[in-house]
């Protein structure tokens, strides 16, 4: 997996750390935990997992294995618009991998990785449970349900004005 | 104890509640083939990840086939172990592994030792029905290991070794479906890991994914180059296993054909390790003499315990782990740096031979010895004490490739003055073997009596941490003893918290000691032979005249011409070393 590489402030070592003892620091609780550090940064660079590895005293090697094997964590920066399309077995019958092909064709990214200007980034998501919407695709907090390729461009529309 | 009785291949058998049925059947003489399964039971390993299926079996009523190393028999079952259905499964599991695997059997280190080949053998595989693309994986060459993640089956094996057993916990699982692969953290190299080179995960590889460096080549191009002259030193664990190699029974003692076969490679002198290994106690004994006698005496400042530092990949498991201990361990150097510090000063002095012209080649039992020769401080101006250090398994392939009939060879005798040895330095190729030679020599120096009984059977033994006192004339002396570095980690953490007080603590990396070191002749599963192999090193120090590590005449005879005595400034300089704090060292490479 490519990474990004980061200096960790005391501060935010001190927020991780935090999270872990929420966490009563069980090694168990590894998932929890790195979701709530993917919360806190956007994304986990290798730094992050080391001091989570630290932490919950479970081998580094361990903790990239999770973050690895799990589609939901990354260890490059989401952009400021992180778009998540639903590949779950509804969506992509209903053709979200047509939409998730026109969102790759217009931003001229690949499936995880960042637009050079930090705007954009591309994730895939297992099944969100609104099958009754699909294809789903989520930028931000914000759910746009039933997308068509026609209409990736108008969403995109959505984000111009923000620069 | 609750017992269930269930059917397997129409025979009935009777287990204990929580028995799977893959030992039930080995039980009724039954051996269902297996990939992923591993067993060591002498060393409380049990690994079933039930990840390849290979060991399905049919039980009546349910629909789909069970992994027999995973499942648990129930009472009633009715189990059929080579149905064809089974047989059928069996084959397809196998051949889509096969499909995802190069085809390199004719060239691999691994051909003619791997688990894989030896089931497409078995299960008589003639074509792979499966085509298609097959995940590859960048090499990573470290100094002491080739890791080729185009031949892992992700039997995961290696990782129960590195995170359970030794607790370094370098390699994981990661990505997934065809990506998955085992990698160090952030997909570095091992080299820029916590890797100690213990070679545990080597040993248990059922493939060609993990193997060690091979410096075989360099040999031969040493041995075939008429201005050098190639000296080789053989370490203690090596002759109880390396007759495994050539069909001889675990525990077979090979010592003399093994000197015989090094000499007809070509050698110049065949020297023992062994002589290193009582030149240790000399040097480890006098230290631990020494810091002993001063905390009798009161003294607050002295570090006890102290540690033994025979062991490389222990060394590598402190560096990384204990940096706050540097100054607790022995500085003593393992016993292949002390005698390649010796070959290539007073011995070469001695035959008038330059360092440059000399190279020593050391036979061992451990892959992690093989980075310790390249560390830098084992150097003088860049020509290493010791040049190329190959494992009992290469030297096997060595003799067999230059048509050596090993079994038929007469014993011959090691060369002196640094093939000459005591029982003592034989026994440091097992656990517990290390301390007792130290006690032997440290409590007849100590007490100036003659030992009545040279074996302390108190400090042997199987357990991964054992613990016994020596009685030295009054004084009671508290020895520890860990192999593995799981138990090593326990043993240090109990003593750093004050839970525990030693004077002394022998650790090695390797279950069982060196006769289990990853360098060592495959043991495919079963933990039994280094037992054996443990009883074969017993032996051979008991057939010994001399077994006191200070009787041992070369020894005597190097101090007096040479060292002056223990511990002098000269025996610092060329056997004494010191440690680096790895741990914030350790650079992030991405
Ligand atoms: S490297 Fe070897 S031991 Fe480890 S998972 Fe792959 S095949 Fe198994
Ligand atoms: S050599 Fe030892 S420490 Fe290194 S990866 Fe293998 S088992 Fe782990
Ligand atoms: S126990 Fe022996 S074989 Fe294993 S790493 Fe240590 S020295 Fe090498
Ligand atoms: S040997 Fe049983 S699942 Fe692999």
């Amino acid at each position: 997996m490519t990474s990004v590489k980061l200096k960790l402030k005391e501060s935010d070592v001190q927020k991780l750390k935090e999270v872990a003892k929420s966490f009563n620091n069980e090694a168990g609780e590894l998932i929890n935990v790195l979701h709530k550090a993917q919360e806190i940064f956007g994304y986990l660079p290798a730094e992050v997992q080391e001091v989570v590895a630290q932490e919950l005293n479970v081998p580094v090697a361990k903790v990239y294995g999770v973050v690895t094997f799990y589609s939901f964590f990354t260890m490059l920066p989401r952009g400021r618009y992180p778009i998540s399309i639903c590949t779950g077995t509804a969506c992509y019958v209903r053709g979200a991998e047509k939409v998730l092909d026109e969102f790759k064709r217009i931003l001229k990214i690949p499936v995880g990785e960042t637009t050079s200007d930090g705007k954009f980034s591309i994730t895939c998501l297992r099944c969100v449970g609104a099958c009754g919407l699909a294809p789903v695709v989520m930028v931000g907090d914000k759910t746009y349900g039933r997308v068509t390729t026609d209409g990736v461009k108008d969403i995109l529309k959505e984000y111009d004005t923000e620069d | 104890m609750e017992l269930i009785k269930l059917t397997i291949d129409n025979r009935t058998v009777e287990v204990e509640k929580g028995t799977t049925i893959f030992h039930a059947a080995k039980k009724l003489g039954i051996e269902i083939p297996t990939l992923c399964y591993m067993n060591l039971k002498d060393l409380n390993i049990e690994h079933k990840p039930g990840g390849c299926r290979i060991c399905v079996v049919e039980v009546e009523g349910r629909r789909n086939l069970a992994p027999s190393c995973a499942t648990e028999c129930m009472e009633g079952m009715v189990v059929k172990t080579h149905t064809v259905r089974v047989l059928n499964a069996r084959r397809t599991v196998l051949e889509l592994i096969i499909s995802d695997h190069p085809f390199d059997c004719l060239i691999c280190a691994k051909s003619g030792n791997c688990d894989l080949q030896s089931l497409a053998i078995k299960l008589g595989v003639r074509d792979i029905p499966f085509q298609g693309e097959k995940s590859t994986y960048k090499p990573d060459f470290s100094p002491a290991i080739i890791r080729d993640m185009d031949k892992c089956i992700m039997c995961r094996r290696c990782e129960t070794m590195c995170n359970d057993f030794q607790t370094v916990g370098v390699l994981s699982g990661i990505n997934r479906g065809f990506e998955a692969v085992v990698a160090p953290a952030f997909e570095r190299d091992l080299d820029h890991s916590e890797c100690t080179y213990c070679g545990q995960c080597v040993a248990v590889c059922p493939t060609g994914a993990l193997t060690e460096v091979d410096h075989t080549k360099n040999v031969i191009a040493a041995l075939s180059d008429s201005k050098k002259t190639v000296v080789v030193q053989t370490a203690p664990a090596v002759r109880a296993a390396l007759g495994e190699e050539f069909g001889l029974e675990a525990g077979t003692l090979v010592t003399g054909k093994m000197v015989a076969a090094l000499r007809q490679l070509g050698f110049d002198y065949v020297f023992d390790t062994d002589f290193a290994a009582d030149l240790t106690i000399m040097e480890e004994g006098t230290e631990l003499l020494d810091r002993l006698t001063r905390h009798l005496g009161g003294d607050k400042e002295v570090k006890l315990p102290i540690l033994t530092s025979c062991c490389p990949g222990w060394v590598n498991f402190f560096e990384y782990n204990y940096p706050d201990m540097m100054d607790v361990p022995s500085t003593a150097r393992s016993p292949q740096q002390m005698f390649g510090a010796i070959a290539k000063t007073y011995f070469a002095e001695k035959i008038n031979v330059k360092r440059e012209d000399m190279v020593v080649v050391s036979i061992m039992p451990c892959v992690a010895k093989k980075y310790e020769c390249t560390r830098e401080e084992f150097a003088t101006d860049g020509n290493p004490d010791v040049d190329f250090s190959i494992s009992t398994r290469e030297l096997a392939h060595f003799i067999k490739s230059a048509n050596i009939n090993f079994n038929a060879l007469p014993d011959e005798d090691f060369d002196k003055p640094l093939g000459e040895s005591t029982g003592a330095a034989v026994i440091f190729g097992t656990t517990g073997g290390v301390i007792e030679a130290a006690a032997r020599t440290a409590y007849e120096l100590h007490t100036g009596k003659t030992l009545e009984k040279v074996d302390f059977e108190a400090l042997r033994g199987f357990d991964g941490i054992r613990s016994a006192s020596v009685d030295f004339d009054g004084v009671d002396i508290k020895i520890g003893i860990a192999h593995g570095l799981g138990n090593a980690r326990k043993m240090l953490d109990d003593v750093k918290a004050g839970r525990s007080e030693f004077h002394a603590i022998e650790i090695m990396a390797c279950p069982g000691g060196c006769i289990g070191g990853g360098g060592q002749p495959l043991h495919h599963g079963d933990s039994s032979v280094l037992r054996a192999r443990a009883k074969a090193i017993y032996s051979e120090d008991e057939s010994k005249v001399l077994r006191k590590s200070h009787e041992n005449p070369s020894i005597i005879k190097l101090y007096e011409e040479y060292l002056g005595k223990p511990g002098s400034e000269k025996a610092h300089h060329l056997l004494h070393t010191h440690y680096f704090d790895k741990k914030s060292k350790q650079v992030l490479l991405d």
